[in-house]
């Protein structure tokens, strides 16, 4: 509390001159804090404050880039773009929203339920924001809205791009396909690009394994917008980056062959270079068509492939897994060999292997068989009892060094890898002892034994080659292979074995090139679904119990160039079913006019090509519905 | 200083530096507002020139009446201002809103306004009264903090929280300068630090007590009630040095910038003007007030000396709340920049202080002249 203190006016004076002073001081502090602060804001954070002031005043609308086109191994587009046209409304310009809305519709033909659709986004729309009108219009009526666009204040006509595949089904399983960003997708990178209307990203396939190589930069509309959303001007657009263009292996022409060659089976096609590992075809038929995928596929279109039999949306090259049958012959063949087998020794064959008390059959009497000739003519007995002499542990590492049981890098998801069986894997995964008639199965391709088509071809190509091949499906440079840990001499024995299979008399003699100096060597297989019961054999009955039909082969006979695998499934046989359209491919690698001749008078049977046969299926279902159940991975079962 | 006989003897004796001041930071809001309004006259910059003429004229009408007329008003002025105060209050209770203003019909008249010019005459004039032996004693503090507190919380029930700081800060700035012991002040601000809290919980409304939250964090609640800091700051920070030129500004223009052409005309000014228009601001503001503040040196009686000084400071409490609220340096309480912001009853209080100091600035003279 102030104590009672005797001031004078004069002191009165003087401490109000002090104190003002004081504040005067103060004053000036404050000025200077005030311009300091003012200074800080305006050249120490400038930079962060102009960023905010430009995205508060700049809309960016993205422009989804344009997708890198994917091309085959001369250039030839596999997918590229096509351009879509499209019709939006941008709500800030409609002048006469009746008016217009009424004749957008009878310009377009809209349905009373889309032209609902558009009233309530364009209720909910932020004035700047495109409301979509139609989208993939046909040329004729965009061109409609185009003309009168001056008049309709607000309606936007506008190209946009989707992707294209010009093979359609024929390159599902190789390429995939595109379709909008999921949600957990999203959640992960946070990126705008991603829930751009219109964006796409691959799905399957290469389209998904090269997406962020293809995908290319966003361009950008730019606008100026004020606070409460209303649209000021256009400024200038920034253009989208298309994406990279990505080359592969593959040959266009074969591929599309290959796919239409399979027909109305349920197949796979695998065609390898022989000189470097390139893949030429890859294909699994029948398929769905990625281009139904680009804009949303229609149900009935999606229950068509769901109920299918012969499962359209599985990639059978890379995930069917199979018992490879008489296909492996070869290969146990080179096992032998290693193994101080000499070729021209003779077993001789009275239709069977008698084991203990077990007969293992084969499909004839062959009587006297050499090496060369047990695979001209598919001998299992010769292979029953050399495969017991030396033993399936023998016989596996070779499997494996020619790429069987072998996981590659492959830009596709979910491969399997299949199983090259011995005595350790049967003892990790059953606790039994290897016997010696898993042995005589596993030797021809049965028991235990799985492989997929991909690895089938690549088998076929080591043997033609004798090079350790790696598969590659892009193009560009690549180490040269090195060669197998296989005598020479010893490849030219399965080589030469068959080559008898198709040009001596052997079980593909029917399907010899029809070619003036090119002949193809191969192997038939044949491969059991199920265990045979009683006098019914996989060769008729239910199309899902019959046997599978499989063939390995390579071409020309001398200096190999290309190798191959067909598996038709549940096509009976190898020679019947596989073989024929094997010669076909490799026909067209050297004479397109006679291959495309052949598929012609083909196509003309199954009732047109690819696409006439499932727009039929779609419009009346002209096949009969097919059965739900669907079994491609095949068990083999042992022969009894 | 009549000399030349070119120039008219009252315009020669006009004191030209505080009006040619004026003029800058008025003129400097005309053009201002003349962008805010998107590169027109209307609705804004015209008023405003207009007014500030008008009130420009006033102050230098007023600056010919002798202080002493003020001195014998000082005490019914505050009254009557009083009595408005207590009158639009219950006006409010009555319609059952708040009001803060009454309607005369040319002009809706802020009795809370002008209770910041009433509060320093009448505690000018108290202190003139009260003998310097008494000034340690109680009969100097209880009837000051009266007249203080009374108006305030008033104006705080309006609710006015800018203005009632105004009048408080105004009515300590004369208790300080009257001489009243320095530990009272030091006393103060101790037991500020104490009642602040206190008031933050139980005497703000909640719109207010928000608004010093945001302050505290503005980025809390970017598009709510931090969006007048945040975009205010957005549009400082964005014009750099020399700002974005005269109508560029994206901030304002584009409805970004809240009330832009009142409270915030600052910011709308250093989006076009930069940091140069800000010190131009700054500058001419600090050398008005300078100039008060000699005036109030110069001054002979005990009144004219509180008078000035006490005015000087309520002109600098506009200038500088104001500027610190658009800078996120204090809360939005709603304080305009005098003579640039639009709106006319700042703009009068101001006039007013102008006239009344001028007015004791030419009686220096004329003492100094005649006597």
């Amino acid at each position: 509390m102030p104590k009672s203190r005797i001031v004078t006016e004069a002191q009165q004076a003087f401490s109000f001159s002090r104190r003002s002073f004081f504040l005067t001081a103060t004053q000036l502090a404050v000025a200077g804090l005030l311009a300091a602060r003012m200074g800080w804001l305006s050249v120490a954070q400038n930079e962060k404050y102009t960023l905010l002031s430009e995205s508060n005043r700049i809309n960016l609308t993205l422009i989804p880039p344009r997708r890198g086109w994917i091309v085959d191994r001369s250039g030839k587009p596999l997918a590229l773009n096509k351009t879509t046209f499209r019709v939006d409304i941008i709500p800030d310009r409609l002048v006469r929203k009746e008016e217009t809305l009424t004749e957008l519709q009878k310009i377009l033909k809209l349905e009373p339920a889309e032209m609902e659709r558009i009233r309530d986004d364009l209720k909910n729309a932020a004035g700047f924001q495109p409301v979509a009108v139609a989208e993939n219009l046909d040329w004729d009526r965009f061109a409609a809205v185009s003309i009168r666009a001056p008049d309709l204040l607000g309606v936007a006509p506008a190209q946009s791009y989707a992707r294209y595949y010009p093979e359609g089904a024929g390159v599902a399983h190789l390429l995939g396909y595109v379709g909008p960003a999921s949600a957990k997708q999203y959640e992960e990178t946070k990126e705008t690009l991603l829930i751009t209307p219109g964006f796409k990203v691959g799905k399957d396939g290469i389209e998904k394994a090269v997406d962020l190589l293809v995908r290319g930069e966003p361009g950008a509309k730019r606008t100026e917008v004020s606070a409460r959303g209303k649209l000021i001007r256009d400024l200038a657009t920034k253009p989208d980056v298309s994406g990279k263009t990505i080359k592969l292996t593959i040959d266009a022409g074969l591929q599309a062959y290959a796919s239409r060659r399979l027909g109305t089976e349920s197949g796979s096609v695998v065609v390898f270079d022989c000189t470097n590992g390139d893949i030429l075809a890859m294909t699994s038929m029948p398929a769905y068509d990625p281009n139904s995928f680009t804009d949303g596929i229609g149900r009935l279109e999606w229950k068509m492939l769901q109920a299918d039999d012969h499962v359209p949306m599985l990639n059978k090259v890379l995930q069917g897994l199979y018992p490879p049958g008489s296909t492996l012959k070869p290969m146990a063949a080179l096992a032998l060999l290693q193994n101080g087998v000499d070729p021209d020794e003779t077993v001789s064959c009275n239709g069977g292997f008698t084991l203990g008390n077990r007969t293992f059959k084969c499909l004839g009497r062959h009587g006297a068989m050499n090496m060369r000739n047990a695979i001209m003519k598919s001998c299992n007995t010769y292979f029953y009892s050399m495969g017991r002499r030396i033993g399936y542990d023998k016989i596996a590492p070779v499997a494996r060094m020619l790429g069987l049981g072998q996981e590659f890098e492959l830009p596709f998801p979910s491969q399997r890898y299949g199983t090259v069986p011995d005595s350790v894997w049967k003892m990790k995964k059953y606790q039994k002892e290897w016997s010696q008639a898993d042995t005589l199965n596993a030797t021809i391709g049965q028991g235990y034994v799985l492989a997929s088509p991909f690895q089938l071809a690549l088998m076929s190509a080591r043997i033609a080659s004798g090079k350790e091949l790696i598969p590659n499906i892009f193009a560009g440079p690549r180490k040269a292979p090195k060669p197998l840990a296989i005598a020479p001499e010893h490849l030219a024995v399965a080589r030469e074995g068959m080559d008898m299979v198709v040009n001596s008399g052997g079980t593909g003699a029917r399907s010899r090139l029809n070619l003036p100096d090119v002949k193809m060597a191969g192997k038939t297989g044949t491969a059991q679904v199920r265990r045979i019961e009683g006098s019914q054999r996989g060769q008729s009955g239910a199309w899902k119990y019959r046997d599978h039909g499989l063939f390995v082969c390579f071409a020309p006979t001398v200096d190999p160039r290309y190798a191959a695998a067909v598996v038709i499934d549940h096509g009976l046989g190898g020679a019947r079913a596989a073989a024929p359209v094997a010669k076909d491919i490799l026909t067209y690698l050297y004479d397109p006019a006679q291959a495309m001749a052949t598929l012609t008078s083909l196509e003309a049977g199954w009732g047109g090509d690819i696409l006439t046969r499932t727009a039929k299926q779609l419009a009346g279902l002209t096949t009969p519905p097919a059965p739900p159940a669907a079994a491609v991975v095949a068990e083999g079962e042992p022969e009894p | 200083m009549s000399g030349n006989g070119i120039i008219p003897p009252f315009i020669a004796n006009l004191s030209w530096r505080p009006i040619l001041l004026l003029m800058l930071i008025g003129g400097f809001g005309s053009i201002i507002l003349y962008s805010a309004s998107g590169g027109s006259f209307k609705p804004w910059a015209g008023a405003h020139l207009l007014r500030f003429s008008v009130f420009l004229g006033l102050a230098l009408v007023l600056s010919r009446i002798p202080l002493d007329f003020w001195r014998t008003i000082a005490f019914p002025l505050y009254a009557v201002i009083l009595l408005l105060l207590i009158f639009v209050e219950l006006l409010g209770g009555i319609s059952g809103g708040s009001q803060r203003w009454l309607d005369l019909g040319f002009i809706r008249l802020q009795p809370s306004e002008l209770m910041k010019l009433a509060i320093i005459l009448a505690l000018a004039r108290f202190y003139d009264l009260l003998p310097a032996g008494e000034i340690r004693g109680w009969t100097a503090i209880w009837p000051a903090l009266v007249a203080i507190g009374f108006p305030a919380l008033l104006v705080i029930l309006q609710p006015d929280l800018g203005t009632s700081l105004m009048i408080v800060a105004g009515g300590l700035s004369i208790m300080f300068l009257a001489g009243l012991p320095l530990r009272l002040f030091i006393a103060g601000v101790g037991a500020i630090a104490v009642i602040a809290p206190l008031a933050f919980f139980f005497l703000l409304h909640d719109y207010q007590r928000n608004r010093v939250l945001i302050f505290m964090d503005p980025e809390s609640d970017p598009l709510g009630a931090g969006y007048h800091i945040t975009q205010s700051k957005i549009a400082i920070g964005s014009g750099g040095i020399f700002g974005k030129g005269f109508l560029n500004g994206s901030q304002s223009h584009l409805e970004y910038l809240p009330e832009g052409h009142t409270d915030f005309v600052f910011a709308t000014m250093a989006e076009e003007w930069g940091l140069l228009g800000g010190l131009v601001i700054i500058f001419a503001f600090i050398a008005f007030i300078r100039w008060a503040m000699d005036v109030s040196h110069r001054a002979k009686t005990k009144f004219a000396k509180l008078t000035a000084a006490g005015l000087a400071m309520t002109i600098f409490f506009y200038f500088t709340i104001n500027l610190m609220m658009v800078m996120g340096l204090a809360p939005v309480v709603g304080i305009p920049l005098p003579l640039v912001s639009h709106g006319g009853t700042a703009m009068l209080t101001v006039m007013l202080c102008v006239g009344i100091i001028m007015a004791i600035e030419r009686e220096q003279r004329s003492k100094g002249r005649f006597r």
